[in-house]
């Protein structure tokens, strides 16, 4: 029997690998109806040629493993960043529970929002009658100060009119006149999540600054994390800002509703960017987001409309942070304090400490536009060689962009940008051309599993490790941790590499 | 944290009151449809009360998911050695990708593609144009790259059925050009008020597209018959689920010839129609296909539970009845041979959870399956629902539930937290999206879908790992770190 001790009770990671069991894997194969281990083997060993790689590279109907979600998903990260907000996802129901099951294996926080469960009468008819109930039943429940509504694509193929519903919601008494109902259409069949999030922002912002503008400006920056699930990012670039006594807005600021305390108490609502700030942003001096492709018709609508200088800057190690926080110097013409230029020191001593064990080292990288232009960064700027670059949701000018970057240093001369390919592309690119360290999102561990490359956990989202993005990848403190979980990552390599006693263990050092 | 001395004595009536109160915070129209689906369970009566399968209150925050969830996700998706295509935009894909535990063995990738997502990725020319030729060179593209594959299902996203794509035509073309078998599946998320639809349309669809080919092709299976063969049926081996519940069957002498469909594969599904006994585990997911084949082959159907040893020795003698008094005896046999395992874990572990209190929310038979095992640890249920049950689930649950539980059918997310406030279970047992918010609570919790990432659960095996994970959760140390000293 195998739970033999009731004191050492074996689950699934070592119940199986009893011998009970491994005999009924081995009876089971008489119904499966397999294939010989000898052809599987021979198949496997094929996926891993460059005849494979260009048979792979050929496809143009089929994704394989592709690392990017759809519209919605980006667009209730951004309105869970306004206080009192509810998420409200027109259409099928069902996306609703992927998002929220989504964002709450990666946060283990709660996610509420709610849908307006769209079935074949609507598919028929139109979603109105759902969004008129849907908008009362969720305004009295959830008690929220704004709804942000989205769409699934459902919605969008037959072709619900939000603006309308809306206004025709307000007048059947769904949610008062006055009550804010910001929305944006938000198409699965375009872009991605990324996309998503800038509509559902530039939707809010339009909503609640209408008749805000004033005659002179509130003094103050504002912020566009974009499709930001660092939690610690919000948090770091809140204490930059305030070591340079810069006044600020975020928008939005979701990191109390995706970190919030356990006090004993459940609140639906947390924290958030306040709707009064919000409305106030556009009498702002400027407007500084940390993404550009999440955030591009977010800005263009405010430099057209609010008449307000943005940028973009990403503060991701030395050189970023440097240029963000140069930014806000010359926006705000306060001056950058000693406690930073102290922590810059620091980080760049722990970055030359590490650096021997960085240097030259292969890296292939995946993820999100903007993610993956601060690592670059990061890995130029401490001599590591960005390879093989996998952006599925990638554009033209993003490319540009990063060949840019990658063109201002000799450590970017071998990387190569392969926009709009997944992640069974890169399984053949780290076949055909091995690397030293692989970095992405929890769904890199297949690749790890296959491909033995070592492997580093940055991106979104991470289900198989717990508190990463509790932490801060912005900043020099962020510099810090990205080097932390960089460096040691190789390091437990090489320790695994040599852990075999009288044949590897001559390398297994104690000082490295 | 522990709930006061009266909590089990709550009444009916209290827990009527409770109910009208929840209700009031409602608009009359959405009021008048949800105070359908909540009531406390009267002894006696043939069922919980409650109206189900109905659409859910919009705006309510449903923790229901959709009939691509029910056909993809569930049914479907587990069948390791086929290829099982996200047809449409890309979210729904990604989003359950690799998101259930459906454990198998094979070399992913190359002959079982069980955590991969394979996705036509719809760009709006798609939506425009519509996506069947996309389709058909994405299988030839398929079949290129991944030569091992069994065969391909074609998994609906919403977008197929509103612009009119003719999947089908597409899979009988596919299917004459690749030889293999290719299933066409409606499940489009808009079709039907749940996941459950989608579980009856992925049934319907392995009816209608793999079971003639099965019939066509019965002698080149390979497997001759036996009297005492059977097929597992509704384990999702969520954790292992079905291997730790497999393994019982052959000890008691049964053979088993197919797993659906956790670690399962298209040739198990084809050699079913030869069983001489389906069992059903999730009934909910897989009635359907079992009653099909009760009319079809002929082939009778049994419900068993193995939650918890006293479920798993009925469920054990009950099966047994169906065979010889060879099966009979070794059934015996084996229920023998694993009350020494039990008694340790139920020594150990009751004394800790005894009298604690459980509320339930779940999909499936999990509702009603679960309880026995939580009775066989000493502890008490004082409320359950399903998240998409029918009729007869509430029907079936008034076998394991006492006289006063709360019921609540596709409760909203704000009925569960106002319940859970005012019923102050000691233990909420429900989905990923509950969890936290009944942690921030201070409630223990455990993940009733995906076992909270542990299991299996089913099976003698599986109750050990149970008990276990229920005092975890129930004595975690940290529930009392709650709340600062200087505020006490």
């Amino acid at each position: 029997m195998a739970q033999n001790n009731v004191d050492n009770i074996q689950d699934h990671a070592t119940l199986f690998h009893q011998n009970e069991y491994q005999e009924l894997f081995q009876a089971k194969k008489e119904f499966e109806g397999g294939h010989s281990p000898e052809e599987v083997a021979r198949i496997a060993e094929w996926t891993k040629t460059w005849e494979y790689r260009e048979k792979n590279f050929a496809r143009t109907a089929l994704t394989v493993n592709p690392a990017k979600a759809c519209q919605p998903l980006g667009a209730i990260l951004a309105a869970v960043g306004f206080e009192g907000t509810l998420p409200f996802v027109h259409g099928s129901q069902g996306c609703v529970a992927y998002f929220r099951t989504h964002f709450t294996r990666h946060f283990k926080e709660p996610f509420s929002a709610v849908s307006s469960s769209m079935t074949e009468d609507a598919a028929v008819f139109g979603g109105l009658n759902n969004m008129i109930d849907g908008l009362a039943n969720s305004y009295n429940l959830y008690k929220p100060k704004m709804i942000a509504l989205c769409t699934t694509c459902m919605a969008e193929v037959i072709g619900d009119d939000l603006g309308a519903f809306i206004k025709t919601s307000k007048e059947k008494g769904s949610v008062p006149e006055d009550f804010p109902v910001p929305f944006a259409h938000t198409p699965s069949f375009v872009g991605s999540h990324i996309t998503g999030y800038d509509n559902m922002m530039k939707g809010i912002l339009l909503n609640l600054t209408e008749g805000k503008k004033q005659a002179t400006t509130n003094g103050k920056i504002n912020f566009i994390p974009g499709f930001e699930t660092y939690i610690g990012n919000l948090r770091e670039v809140k204490r930059l800002a305030s070591l340079m006594g810069v006044n600020y807005t975020l928008l939005a600021d979701n990191s109390d509703y995706l970190d919030s305390p356990n006090d004993g108490e459940f609140r639906m609502y947390q924290g958030g960017t306040s709707l009064e700030d919000a409305a106030d942003s556009i009498n702002a001096e400027a407007t500084v987001a940390f993404q550009a492709y999440s955030t591009t018709k977010t800005r263009e609508y405010i430099e057209k409309e609010w008449k307000q200088t943005t940028s973009v800057s990403r503060p991701v190690g030395i050189r970023g942070t440097d240029e963000f926080l140069m930014k806000l110097s010359e926006l705000t013409g306060q001056p950058i304090p000693k406690e930073l230029e102290d922590e810059r020191g620091r980080a760049v001593d722990a970055l030359t400490d590490s650096q021997a064990w960085l240097h030259g080292k292969r890296v292939a990288l995946y993820g999100d536009p903007d993610l993956v232009i601060g690592l670059v960064q990061f890995l130029l700027e401490v001599g590591a060689e960005p390879v093989h670059i996998v952006v599925t949701n990638s554009n033209d000018v993003f490319e540009q962009e990063l060949q840019a970057i990658l063109d201002t240093s000799p450590f970017g001369s071998t990387a190569k940008i392969w926009g709009g390919k997944d992640l069974w592309h890169m399984r053949s690119l780290l076949f055909t051309e091995p690397v030293d360290l692989l970095i992405g999102n929890s769904y890199g561990k297949y690749l790890w599993r296959d491909t033995h490359t070592p492997f580093v956990r940055i991106g979104y989202p991470i289900f198989d490790r717990h508190h990463l993005h509790r932490y801060a990848t912005f900043g020099y403190q962020g510099a810090i941790n990205l080097l932390n979980w960089i460096v040691n990552t190789l390091l437990d390599e090489l320790d695994r590499n040599t852990i075999v006693s009288a044949k590897t263990d001559i390398s297994y050092d104690l000082i490295r | 944290m522990t709930p006061p001395e009266d909590t089990l004595e709550t009444t009916t009536v209290d827990k009527k009151a409770l109910i009208k109160g929840v209700l009031e915070v409602y608009p009359d129209k959405a009021k008048k449809k949800r105070e359908k689906h909540l009531n406390v369970y009267e002894e006696g009566k043939s069922d919980c009360g409650v109206k189900s399968n109905i659409k859910s209150v919009p705006g309510s925050m449903t923790t229901r998911g959709c009939a691509y969830a029910g056909s993809k996700g569930v049914v479907w998706g587990p069948i390791k050695d086929m290829i099982h295509i996200s047809h449409g935009p890309v979210g729904c894909g990604y989003y359950s990708w690799s998101g259930r535990r459906n454990y198998y063995i094979g070399t992913t990738g190359i002959d079982t593609f069980g955590t991969m997502q394979f996705t036509s990725d719809f760009q709006e020319r798609d939506i425009v144009f519509g996506g069947d030729k996309k389709l058909a060179k994405l299988i030839t593209e398929l079949e290129e790259l991944f030569p091992l594959n069994r065969g391909i299902s074609i998994q609906s996203e919403c977008p197929i059925g509103l612009i009119g794509d003719d999947i089908e035509a597409v899979a009988k073309k596919a299917t004459k050009e690749t030889g293999k078998t290719v299933v066409p599946v409606r499940c489009e998320g808009f079709r039907g008020v749940s996941q459950s639809l989608g579980h009856h349309i992925a049934n319907d669809s392995i009816r209608d597209w793999v079971f003639p080919q099965a019939d066509k092709k019965k002698k080149e299976l390979g497997v001759e018959g036996t009297p005492y063969d059977v097929a597992i049926i509704g384990d999702y081996n969520i954790g292992g689920d079905a291997w730790s519940s497999r393994i019982l069957l052959e000890e008691i002498g049964l053979r088993v010839v197919a797993q659906w469909s956790g670690d399962g594969t298209l040739n198990e599904m084809m050699l079913t129609p030869t069983v001489k006994l389906n069992l059903v585990h999730c009934y909910r997911s897989m009635n359907y296909i079992s009653r099909h084949m009760e009319e079809t082959y002929g082939i009778p159907w049994l419900e068993y539970n193995f939650f918890g040893p006293t479920k798993i020795a009925e469920s054990l003698r009950e099966i047994a009845t169906k065979f010889d008094e060879t099966i009979q005896q070794k059934a015996e046999e084996v229920i023998a041979k694993y009350q020494a395992q039990c008694d340790a874990v139920t020594e150990k572990y009751r004394p800790r959870l005894e009298g604690k209190t459980v509320a339930l929310m779940v999909g499936g038979l999990r509702p009603r399956h679960v309880v026995p095992a939580f009775y066989d640890l000493g502890m008490k249920l004082i409320g359950t629902g399903y998240e998409f049950g029918h009729n007869d689930d509430y029907k079936r649950t008034t076998h394991y539930i006492e006289n006063g539980t709360l019921i609540y059918d596709d409760v909203s997310a704000f009925e569960f937290e106002q319940f859970v406030k005012e019923l102050k279970p000691d233990l909420i047992a429900s989905g990923i999206k509950e969890k936290y918010v009944f942690q921030k609570m201070a409630l223990p919790f455990r993940q009733m879908h995906s076992w909270d990432y542990s299991g299996p659960y089913h099976g003698y095996d599986g109750f050990a790992i149970f008990a276990r994970d229920m005092d975890l959760a129930l004595n975690s140390p940290t529930w009392s770190l709650i709340g600062t000293p200087w505020k006490k």
